[in-house]
C-alpha cells in the first residue's frame, strides 16, 4: 500500500508577521536539489513582501527588546528544543538542498540545534561582557549597557542553507533585535521550514521573517529602507556588498561586511555576530545627598 | 461585610513523599554505611515526613571518591554538552515545579506561595543562566581556558534548601567541578528529589552526590583531603570554624554567612511601597533569610507615620498552614530555632525595648511566632546587633543621611540593605558609603541568577550569582 | 499619604492655587514596580468555595451595569434595566446589580423601568467621556441628568487642565457639579490612562476627594489603558488616607476592562486588604461594567451545579 500511496507535498510560503503568505507578487520559482531534480516552487518575494516584513519587525521591536533577558533565553532554548524534535525533516531538506551526505547532513543539523542553544545562553549574558561600570573621576554612578540597534536586515549565506542561516539569524534576536532575512537563493527551503519552527517555539510574530527569493531584488530595497537600521550582508557577493552599503550609508545603517572568503560555520561561533548590532548606552546618575 | 478566604491547601500528597530515603551516591540511592538514619518532620504539624540515610565519614568518602571518579570526564566534556545537561535540569525543575514546591513548603515550612512563586522559579532562573555560562567560560574575564577546581564540597542551610542547591550545584557543575553537597538536617528532601532530577536528565553518575546527615557529615565533607572547594552558606559561627579547619590547606573557600541588615527609610520615600518592603524584608520566609531587613531605620520625621502604616499592614499577614496558598507566613523551621528567636525576643524585652505583634492565632502543633517588632531599640540591644534569623524587626531611628550610614555600617556583618527614598542622587550616595555586599533600592530581597550575591565582612566572602559566581568555582 | 495630611486643616489646602499644589505636590511619590508587585501579590490569593460565594453574590451586588454607546435606545436601556434587576431569570437567589449607567438622555428611561427595584440609575455627565466642552455645557449635562433622576452622576475631570496643572481650575470644576448634583452622589472620573503616572493618580485622587467627590472612578472605559489592579490599588490608598485624615469615607469604582469573575474577586481582594472590609459594600465599592456581569452568573452556576456553564445559559440584554 505504501508503495502506491501519493505523498501530499508541501506548500512552501513566507513567514512575516508569524503568518505563512505567498508572495504578494503571486510569484514563485523552482528550487532543485544539488543534482538539478525539482523539490518544491518557493515563493519568489516582492519588494513590497520585503516592506511588509520591516513593518512586521518594526512592529515587533518594543516588546521582543522589552522582554527580559532571561525570558528571550528560554524563547530560543525552546526553539532548539522544537528542531530538534523536527530533526528527521531538517536532514532531508539539507541534506537535499547542500547535496550533502546523511551523516554530513545530520552534522549540520546538531550544530544548527546546538547554535540556539550557545544563544539562548548569551542572551543574559552579553550586557555583562559587553557593559561595564566606569569609575569616572567625580560623584557619579557611570554604567555603560548594551542596546539592541533595532530592525536588521539579514542576507544569509548562500553556502549554508540552516547552519549558516541560525548561525547569522540567532545572534540579531538573542539581543533583542528583530529581523527580516532574505534566505539562500537557491536553497531557501530549510529556511522557510525554520519559519514553521520559530511560528510554534513562543517566537513572537514579526521578530523574525524570512523571506525567500533573489537577493539582487530584495537587497537593495531592505537596504534603501529608512525604517531599517541595520544590515549585515553576510549572503552578498562582494560586488552587491560594495553596493549596498552605500545605500546603507543614506540613514547611516550599521553594516556588517561579508569575509572575503568562505566563513566555516562549524567553527565557535564567539562573539562578534552577537556584538554587531548593539549599541551602548551610557548613564550618568548622581551621587549626593 | 466580612470576606473571609476558605483555605485553600495544596495536597501534601502532591509532594510523593517515600517512607525512606537513602543517600544519592555515584547515581544510586544507598543506605548510609552504619545502617544510620533520622527522621525529618514537617514544622508546621510536627508529623514525621519520612525516614532518611543519616551519613556518616565512610558515606562521605564514598561520595568524594565517586565524585572524584566523574571529574575528568566530566570536566572534559565539551562546554556545550555540559551545557544541555544543565539546561536539561533547568527544564526538569520547571516541569515538576509544583511538586516541589509542595515538598518544600512541607519539610521547611514555609508559605507555598513563596516556594511556589519565588524559590522554584529561581532554581530553574539559575540553572538556566549557568547552563549559558558552561561554554562561555573563557569569556567570562578569567582567562582564555579556565579551569575547573575539581570536587567540590557544598554545605548549605535549611532556609532556602533547594534555591541553595541550586546556587551552589549549578555554577559548580557549569565549570567542570563534580560536586558533594550535604543539605540541612531539617530539610533533606528536596536535595533527593534532586537526585532524581539528575537521574532524569542522565547526568553521568558521580557528577552530582547528596550525603544527607547531622553537622558530623558536614564536617566530615569541608575537612575532607579530597575536596578541593568548600562552598558554605550559613551561620557565622559555623563559618568561622571552616575558616579556621581550611587554614593551611590548598582547599579553596567562599563563605555565605550570616546578616544584620538595614532597611533605611527616608522621609521622603514611597511610603506604601516603603511599608511593603520592610515587610517583605523581614517576613519573607519567616525572616529565615541571612539578608533579611532585621533592622529598620527610619528617618525620625516620618518615624510615627511609617509605624503606624506598618503596624496596620502587619496587622493583616496571614499566619498559618503553609500549604494554604493564601499563607503570608508559614511555620518557623525547627524547634531550636524558634527556641533561639523567643530566647532573644525576650532578651529584647528585657532590655527595655518595646514588642509588639499584631493579634494573630497560632495553630496548636508545630513551631511558631508571631510576626513581631520591637520600638525603642538601640545599638547596643542584642536584638540589634544579634542575627535573630526570625520574624523580628528592630526599629530604630535617625535624622541624617551620615548617621543613617553610620548606624547601618555599625555591625561586623555586611550582607545586605535597603534604601527608601525618591531622590535617586541620595540612593547613590547612600549605596556608596554603606559596607554590605547587595544594596537594594525602593525594593528589598531581590534575586536574581544574573546578580551577584554575598557579603562584606562576617557576612563571608566570595560571591554566588551572576558573572562572578564563576570565579568560586574556577582554578583562578 | 497621608497623615500628615491630616495635620493640615484640609480646608487650608485648597485656599489657594498654590497651597492646592504644595499639598498635592507633598503627596508620598509611588513607587511603580513597588506598586504593581503589590498589586499582582494580591492577585494571587486563592479565593474558593464559600469565600467564593460570597464573593461572587458581592461583586454582581456591586456592579454599575452600562452601557454608553452612541447607539444605544430605550429598548437597549430597558432591557439592561430589565437584566440588572433579575440577572439570573433561572435563579432568583441571585442579587441585583448596584445600579444601570447610562448617558443623561437615557437616565429617565432607566428610572421609568427601576423604579421601585432599589436598583438605582446612575448617569455619566460633563461632556463624557473627554470633557472638551464648556463648563456651562457641563454643568447643563448634569443638571439635566439629576433632572431626569439620576441618584448618582459620573463626571470626568478636566484632564488638559489637570496636566497642565491648573489644579485650582480641576478643583473648582469639580465643585461646581458637585453642587449641580444636588443629592444626586458624585462620582469622580480620573480617567487613569491620560493621567499616565501614578503619581499624578495619586494626587488626582486627592484633588477629586477634597473638592467632594463620594466615588473616585478609575476610568471612563473608554480609552487605551482603564482600571487595572495597580490604579485600582493606589486609588484605594488614597481613600484609605483620607478616610484616616477627616474622618470622610469615599468610594471607589474600577471602570472598564474588568471582563471575568476571576478578576473582579482580585479587586476584592484588593480592597479587603487594602481599604479594608468597611469597604467591601456597594455603598464604598463599584464595578462598571457590561460583560462581567455574566461571567461572574456563569461562576455562579458553575459553583451550585458543578458543571461549568455556558454563555447560552446566561441572558444577553
Amino acid at each position: 500500500m505504501s508503495e502506491t500511496r501519493l505523498s501530499v507535498l508541501k506548500t512552501y510560503k513566507l513567514f512575516i508577521g508569524g503568518s505563512f503568505p505567498r508572495s504578494e507578487s503571486g510569484r514563485v520559482y523552482e528550487v532543485t536539489d544539488s543534482r538539478g531534480q525539482w523539490l518544491a516552487n518557493a515563493p519568489r518575494a516582492s519588494r513590497k513582501d520585503a516592506r511588509d516584513a520591516v513593518t512586521a519587525a518594526r512592529a515587533a521591536f518594543p516588546r521582543w527588546s522589552g522582554t527580559t533577558a532571561y525570558l528571550r533565553g528560554q524563547v530560543l532554548y525552546r526553539v532548539a528544543e522544537m528542531l530538534q524534535g523536527r530533526g528527521e525533516q531538517f536532514r532531508a531538506e539539507v541534506a537535499a538542498a547542500e547535496g550533502l551526505s546523511k551523516s554530513a547532513a545530520r552534522a549540520a543539523v546538531d550544530a544548527a540545534i546546538d547554535r540556539w542553544v550557545w544563544y539562548a545562553g548569551w542572551t543574559d549574558k552579553v550586557a555583562q561582557i559587553a557593559g561595564a561600570a566606569n569609575p569616572v573621576a567625580g560623584p557619579y554612578l557611570n554604567l555603560s549597557t548594551p542596546a539592541p540597534t533595532g530592525v536588521v536586515a539579514v542576507l544569509a549565506p548562500r553556502d549554508s542553507s540552516l547552519l549558516g542561516l541560525v548561525s547569522v539569524l540567532a545572534p540579531v534576536v538573542a539581543t533583542g533585535n528583530t529581523a527580516v532575512v532574505v534566505t539562500a537563493g537557491t536553497a531557501p527551503l530549510p529556511a522557510l521550514t525554520l519559519g514553521e519552527v520559530l511560528a510554534t517555539s513562543d517566537v513572537p510574530g514579526g521578530v523574525v521573517n524570512l523571506l525567500s527569493g533573489r537577493a539582487a531584488e530584495l537587497a537593495p530595497t531592505l537596504a534603501a529602507h529608512q525604517d531599517v537600521n541595520a544590515i549585515d550582508l553576510t549572503g552578498a557577493d562582494e560586488e552587491l556588498a560594495a553596493e549596498l552599503e552605500g545605500v546603507a550609508a543614506e540613514n547611516l545603517k550599521r553594516v556588517r561586511r561579508p569575509r572575503r572568503s568562505a566563513e566555516d560555520w562549524t567553527a565557535d561561533p564567539g562573539t562578534g555576530r552577537l556584538l554587531a548590532f548593539l549599541e551602548t548606552k551610557t548613564v550618568w546618575p548622581p551621587m549626593g545627598v | 461585610m466580612k470576606f473571609e478566604y476558605a483555605p485553600a491547601p495544596e495536597s501534601p500528597a502532591l509532594a510523593g513523599i517515600a517512607p525512606s530515603h537513602g543517600l544519592f551516591i555515584g547515581g544510586e540511592f544507598r543506605e548510609a554505611a552504619d545502617g544510620k538514619v533520622f527522621t525529618t518532620i514537617s514544622p508546621s504539624s510536627e508529623e514525621v515526613l519520612s525516614e532518611v540515610a543519616r551519613g556518616g565519614p565512610e558515606d562521605v568518602d564514598a561520595a568524594v571518591a565517586a565524585a572524584r571518579a566523574a571529574f575528568p570526564a566530566w570536566s572534559a566534556l565539551p562546554g556545550a554538552e555540559r551545557a544541555k545537561y544543565l539546561f536539561r535540569v533547568a527544564r526538569i525543575v520547571q516541569e515538576r515545579s509544583r511538586e516541589l514546591a509542595v515538598l518544600e513548603s512541607l519539610d521547611n515550612g514555609k508559605p507555598i506561595r513563596e516556594s511556589r512563586d519565588v524559590d522554584l522559579p529561581l532554581v530553574a532562573a539559575h540553572f538556566f543562566y549557568y547552563a549559558g555560562w558552561a561554554d562561555k567560560l573563557p569569556h567570562a574575564g578569567y582567562g582564555q581556558d579556565p579551569r575547573p577546581l575539581g570536587v567540590a564540597g557544598q554545605v548549605i542551610p535549611w532556609n532556602f534548601p533547594l534555591l541553595m542547591l541550586a546556587w551552589k550545584i549549578a555554577p559548580a557543575l557549569a565549570c567542570g567541578n563534580t560536586v558533594v553537597l550535604k543539605p540541612a538536617e531539617t530539610t533533606p528532601l528536596t536535595a533527593l528529589r534532586f537526585a532524581d532530577i539528575c537521574r532524569q536528565a542522565g547526568l553521568p553518575p558521580g557528577v552530582v552526590n547528596i550525603v544527607t546527615g547531622d553537622g558530623e557529615a558536614g564536617a566530615a565533607l569541608v575537612a575532607h583531603p579530597g575536596v578541593d572547594k568548600v562552598a558554605f552558606t550559613g551561620s557565622t559561627e559555623v563559618g568561622r570554624g571552616i575558616a579556621r579547619a581550611l587554614a593551611g590547606t590548598r582547599k579553596k573557600l567562599t563563605l555565605e554567612l550570616g546578616g544584620k541588615a538595614a532597611n533605611i527609610v527616608f522621609d521622603d520615600a514611597p511610603l506604601d511601597q516603603a511599608v511593603e518592603g520592610i515587610v517583605s524584608g523581614i517576613f519573607f520566609n519567616q525572616g529565615h533569610v541571612c539578608c533579611a531587613g532585621s533592622r529598620l531605620l527610619v528617618q525620625e520625621s516620618v518615624a510615627d507615620e511609617v509605624l503606624d502604616a506598618l503596624k496596620r499592614r502587619m496587622a493583616g499577614l496571614r499566619v498559618g498552614d503553609p500549604l494554604d496558598k493564601n499563607t503570608d507566613i508559614g511555620a518557623i523551621n525547627s524547634a531550636g530555632q524558634l527556641a533561639r528567636i523567643r530566647e532573644l525576643a525576650e532578651a529584647g524585652e528585657a532590655e527595655g525595648a518595646e514588642r509588639w505583634s499584631p493579634a494573630c492565632d497560632l495553630p496548636g502543633t508545630g513551631f511558631w511566632f508571631a510576626p513581631t517588632l520591637f520600638t525603642g531599640v538601640s545599638q547596643a540591644h542584642r536584638i540589634a546587633r544579634e542575627e535573630i534569623f526570625g520574624p523580628v524587626l528592630s526599629v530604630l531611628t535617625f535624622r541624617t543621611p551620615d548617621e543613617a550610614v553610620a548606624k547601618a555600617n555599625n555591625t561586623p556583618y555586611g550582607l545586605s540593605a535597603g534604601i527608601w527614598t525618591e531622590k535617586g542622587s541620595r540612593i547613590l550616595w547612600m549605596a556608596d558609603r554603606l559596607r554590605a555586599g547587595v544594596v537594594w533600592s525602593n525594593t528589598f530581597n531581590k534575586f536574581d541568577p544574573t546578580s551577584p550575591f554575598g557579603g562584606f565582612g562576617e557576612s563571608g566572602y566570595g560571591r554566588e550569582g551572576g558573572r562572578h559566581g564563576l570565579e568560586a568555582y574556577l582554578d583562578v | 499619604m497621608p497623615t500628615t495630611a491630616p495635620a493640615l486643616p484640609l480646608a487650608d489646602v485648597t485656599a489657594t492655587d498654590a497651597a492646592l499644589r504644595r499639598f498635592l505636590h507633598g503627596l508620598p511619590g509611588v513607587d511603580a514596580v513597588g506598586l504593581e508587585a503589590r498589586a499582582a501579590a494580591l492577585g494571587t490569593r486563592s479565593i474558593k468555595t464559600t469565600a467564593k460565594a460570597f464573593a461572587l453574590d458581592l461583586a454582581i451586588s456591586m456592579i454599575d451595569l452600562t452601557t454608553l454607546e452612541g447607539a444605544d435606545t430605550p429598548g437597549k436601556v430597558r432591557a439592561l434595566c430589565a437584566k440588572g434587576v433579575r440577572p439570573d431569570p433561572a435563579d432568583r437567589s441571585a442579587p441585583s446589580v448596584a445600579a444601570i449607567c447610562v448617558y443623561p438622555d437615557m437616565a429617565a428611561v432607566a428610572v421609568e423601568a427601576l423604579r421601585g427595584t432599589g436598583v438605582s440609575v446612575a448617569s455619566v455627565a460633563t461632556a463624557f467621556p473627554a470633557g472638551r466642552a464648556a463648563r456651562s455645557v457641563k454643568l447643563a449635562d448634569t443638571a439635566e441628568a439629576v433632572a431626569a433622576g439620576a441618584a448618582e452622576i459620573d463626571m470626568v475631570i478636566d484632564r488638559g487642565a489637570f496636566l497642565a496643572g491648573r489644579y485650582m481650575e480641576v478643583f473648582e470644576e469639580i465643585l461646581a457639579v458637585k453642587e449641580a448634583c444636588g443629592r444626586a452622589h458624585l462620582k469622580v472620573i480620573l480617567e487613569n490612562g491620560e493621567l499616565a503616572t501614578y503619581d499624578a493618580i495619586r494626587r488626582a485622587s486627592w484633588l477629586a476627594m477634597l473638592a467632594g467627590a463620594d466615588f473616585v472612578k478609575t476610568s471612563t472605559g473608554k480609552v487605551a489603558v482603564n482600571a487595572t489592579p495597580a490604579n485600582t490599588l493606589l486609588m484605594l490608598q488614597a481613600v484609605r488616607d483620607f478616610h484616616a485624615a477627616t474622618g470622610r469615607r469615599i468610594g471607589v469604582k474600577p471602570a472598564g476592562g474588568i471582563r471575568t469573575a476571576k478578576d473582579a474577586l482580585k479587586y476584592l481582594v484588593l480592597v479587603n486588604e487594602t481599604a479594608g472590609e468597611d469597604w467591601l459594600s456597594p455603598r464604598w465599592f463599584r464595578f462598571g461594567a457590561s460583560s462581567l456581569l455574566n461571567d461572574l452568573l456563569m461562576q455562579r452556576q458553575k459553583l451550585s451545579t458543578g458543571r461549568y456553564s455556558g454563555p447560552d445559559y446566561v441572558t444577553v440584554d
